[in-house]
């Protein structure tokens, strides 16, 4: 069974001329089939925890260890990383001028897979998988990102998901930003990947509403560059009537 | 117009649509066009026409310093059967029927020339292979005039390739029958030192139809400016350019499209990559709808594409309308950059680093290169567009 082990995780980034330490001593173990959402409030680096595993270039890690099934991830390029089946959905997906997304979703695969997709079979794969999005087939052919609205983005990052069926998915904020009709469409994505029992997931989220769709198995309150509290669905109950002051006072972070 | 968001720092894109009585193009040349290099004034750098191109690099071909050298430049035409190939001396009548040089280095050519090249496809014959103009430098500097005239009907497809080191200044004159098609792929292939300016006139007759692919991967320094006109109603033309501006390299094209009769048509697409230090794209679009030229349907557009930091792109299309009644008139100019974060984006998908970068440059330019229409030619250029990649990145 896949594991994605993180630990005491200690991650800086550049800014101003001066450097910041973000995360101060991350500990989380995700296993395939579970769900963990990460509730907190802006600023906490819920996105720096998020960017760091997949290898953003733009982060230091300066400690600990992030293992996925004993395999160093941090040792891994980008490439590597996503290819040994880590997937960040992302908070705010990148347009790529002049890239299709059926290229770019057939090139991913390719490189994911380890082999070219057989064309036909492909080509309903994605046909079928975009219809479960709502996504209009007219889609396939814009250029990566590039003028999608934002509910247009998070499912083209769903869409993703489905196909490339990592072992570990990040999700970071996909519910931001979304009407209510986009989450519940976004979150039947995430669920039909969920089922398979196949993938472990990390739901990065700020706010409890998604929960209602995506039921987590643990929920982890980050506060301050860190983990502070861990508990099952109950926690986030809390969350939703308490809001994250407990967890802020003190300044740890904004 | 300026659709892009992240445009690189320096580069420019500016267009302009003028509705008006007149047309500014010929006025903001600081000379009428002439066949005498004594017409135009030796540029200082500052005119409308030069104010991006670093004159210390054109090898003198702009102020009468450079000469020609008896070797040096080959020029190799290689026909198939029915189609007259001749050398013809300066008097010769078909010369300077496209159109008149419109700044000092092309009527510098045009008054320094020897010989000039004459490739005649005679009415309605129809080729079923390309005809083949190489043009191979070994050092040399050359003036040359070159005409490639089909008669009515007639069908044909030329490409021509620069090779090699050259300075080389030239016009070349495309003359069409009515009803003929003529398919003109320039393939600039230079080597890193070469100069090459040269003014390229189409004059489309009646109902006929013009393809010209302008593709630049080489050279120190090209300077183009492809011209249409149009000799009768009906007549199209589709102005495709790709280049592939490197390091240190100064690759401008000037088009302009004078419709000048009525119910003509014009599409012009153009489309760039840029990587390294002081790689320089300019582009200049100009196209002119006269008060006579009703019916007109046109259509201009630039993008580019940024590798990486430290290149340059200035983009200016100019649409100048002087008659309500046309069917379509548009243009649009883009600069983008292909940056860490979209590299970063297409990695976390699995895409090694190298086939990320691939895969961008391939998508910007296959929609382009698939219109070409000359399939060896589809196929060269997306190998060399590989080979541009694997050479800097
Ligand atoms: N690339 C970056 N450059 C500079 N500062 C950053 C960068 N990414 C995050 N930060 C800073 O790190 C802190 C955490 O940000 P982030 O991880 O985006 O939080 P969250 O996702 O929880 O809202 C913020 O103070 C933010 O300004
Ligand atoms: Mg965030």
């Amino acid at each position: 069974m896949a594991t994605l082990e993180i630990r005491d995780l200690h991650v800086t980034v550049e800014a101003d001329n001066a450097t910041k330490e973000i995360l101060k001593g991350v500990d989380l173990t995700v296993k395939q089939g579970e769900t963990h959402a990460i509730m907190g409030p802006n600023g906490s680096g819920k996105s720096t925890l998020a960017y760091s595993l997949a290898g953003h270039p733009k982060y230091t890690i300066t400690g600990g260890t992030v293992t996925l099934d004993g395999e160093d991830v941090l040792e891994m390029e980008v490439d590597e990383r996503a290819r040994a089946g880590l997937f960040l959905a992302m908070q705010y997906p990148v347009e790529v001028p002049g890239v299709s997304v059926s290229n770019f979703l057939r090139t991913s695969a390719t490189a994911v897979r380890g082999e070219a997709p057989k064309l036909r079979t492909w080509v309903k794969e994605v046909k079928e998988a975009m219809e479960r999005l709502n996504m209009d087939p007219s889609f396939a052919e814009r250029n990566v990102n590039e003028g999608f609205s934002g509910g247009e983005k998070k499912r083209h990052e769903i869409l993703q998901l489905e196909l490339l069926k990592p072992k570990i998915a990040i999700l970071d904020e996909t519910d931001s930003g979304l009407d209510v009709d986009a989450l519940r469409v976004v979150s039947e994505g995430v669920n039909r990947v969920r089922e398979t029992g196949e993938v472990g997931t990390l739901l990065i989220t700020h706010y409890t509403r998604i929960l209602r769709y995506i039921k987590p198995d643990h929920v982890h309150v980050f506060a301050g560059g860190k983990i502070v509290e861990s508990g099952g669905a109950e926690l986030a109950d809390k969350l939703e009537n308490e809001g994250y002051e407990a967890y802020t006072k003190g300044g740890a972070s904004e | 117009m300026a659709e892009a968001q992240n445009i690189p720092v320096g580069s420019t894109t500016a267009g302009s649509i003028a509705v008006a009585a007149e047309s500014t193009v010929a006025t903001r040349m600081s000379a009428p066009p002439s066949f005498d290099v004594q017409d135009f004034p030796v540029p200082h750098g500052r005119e409308e026409e030069w104010r991006f191109t670093p004159l210390e690099r054109l090898r003198g071909l702009h102020d009468g310093t450079a000469v020609a050298t008896d070797e040096g430049v080959r020029v190799e035409v290689q026909a198939p059967e029915g189609v007259t190939v001749e050398l013809v001396d300066r008097d010769d009548p078909r010369l300077g029927k496209g159109g008149t040089p419109v700044d000092r280095v092309a009527a510098q050519a045009y008054s320094s020339f020897e010989k000039a090249g004459v490739v005649t496809v005679p009415k309605e014959t129809v080729l079923t292979e390309p005809i083949r103009i190489a043009v191979h430098g070994e050092g040399g500097t050359r003036f040359g005039h070159q005409v490639i005239e089909l008669g009515a009907f007639a069908e044909a497809v030329v490409v021509i390739d620069h090779t090699g080191d050259a300075v080389l200044a030239t016009n070349v004159d495309y003359i069409l029958g009515d009803g003929a098609k003529l398919t003109v792929v320039s393939v600039q292939d230079w080597d890193d030192k070469a100069v090459h300016v040269a003014q390229h006139n189409a004059l489309i007759g009646r109902d006929a139809s013009f393809k010209s692919v302008v593709v630049t991967f080489g050279g120190d320094l090209v300077r183009l400016h492809p011209r249409v006109s149009y000799a009768g109603t009906g007549g199209e033309a589709e102005l495709f350019g790709i280049y592939f501006t490197d390091k240190g390299q100064h690759q401008e094209h000037r088009l302009l499209v004078d419709h000048n009769n009525p119910h003509c048509k014009s599409n012009v697409v153009y489309k760039g990559a840029l990587q390294g230090e002081d790689a320089h794209a300019v582009w200049i679009g100009d196209v002119l709808i006269e008060a006579k030229a009703e019916g007109t349907d046109t259509y201009e557009m630039n993008r580019n594409l940024v590798l990486t930091d430290g290149a340059r792109v200035d983009s200016v299309p100019n649409l100048e309308i002087e008659t309500g009644e046309i069917v379509g008139a548009g243009h649009a100019s883009a600069t983008g950059r292909f940056d860490d974060e979209q590299l970063f984006y297409l990695m976390a998908r699995g895409i090694p680093a190298d086939e990320a970068r691939r895969l961008v440059v391939r998508g910007f330019f296959a929609e382009l290169v698939q219109q070409i229409g000359v399939d060896d030619i589809e196929e060269r250029l997306l190998v060399k567009i590989d080979e541009e990649l694997e050479a800097t990145v």
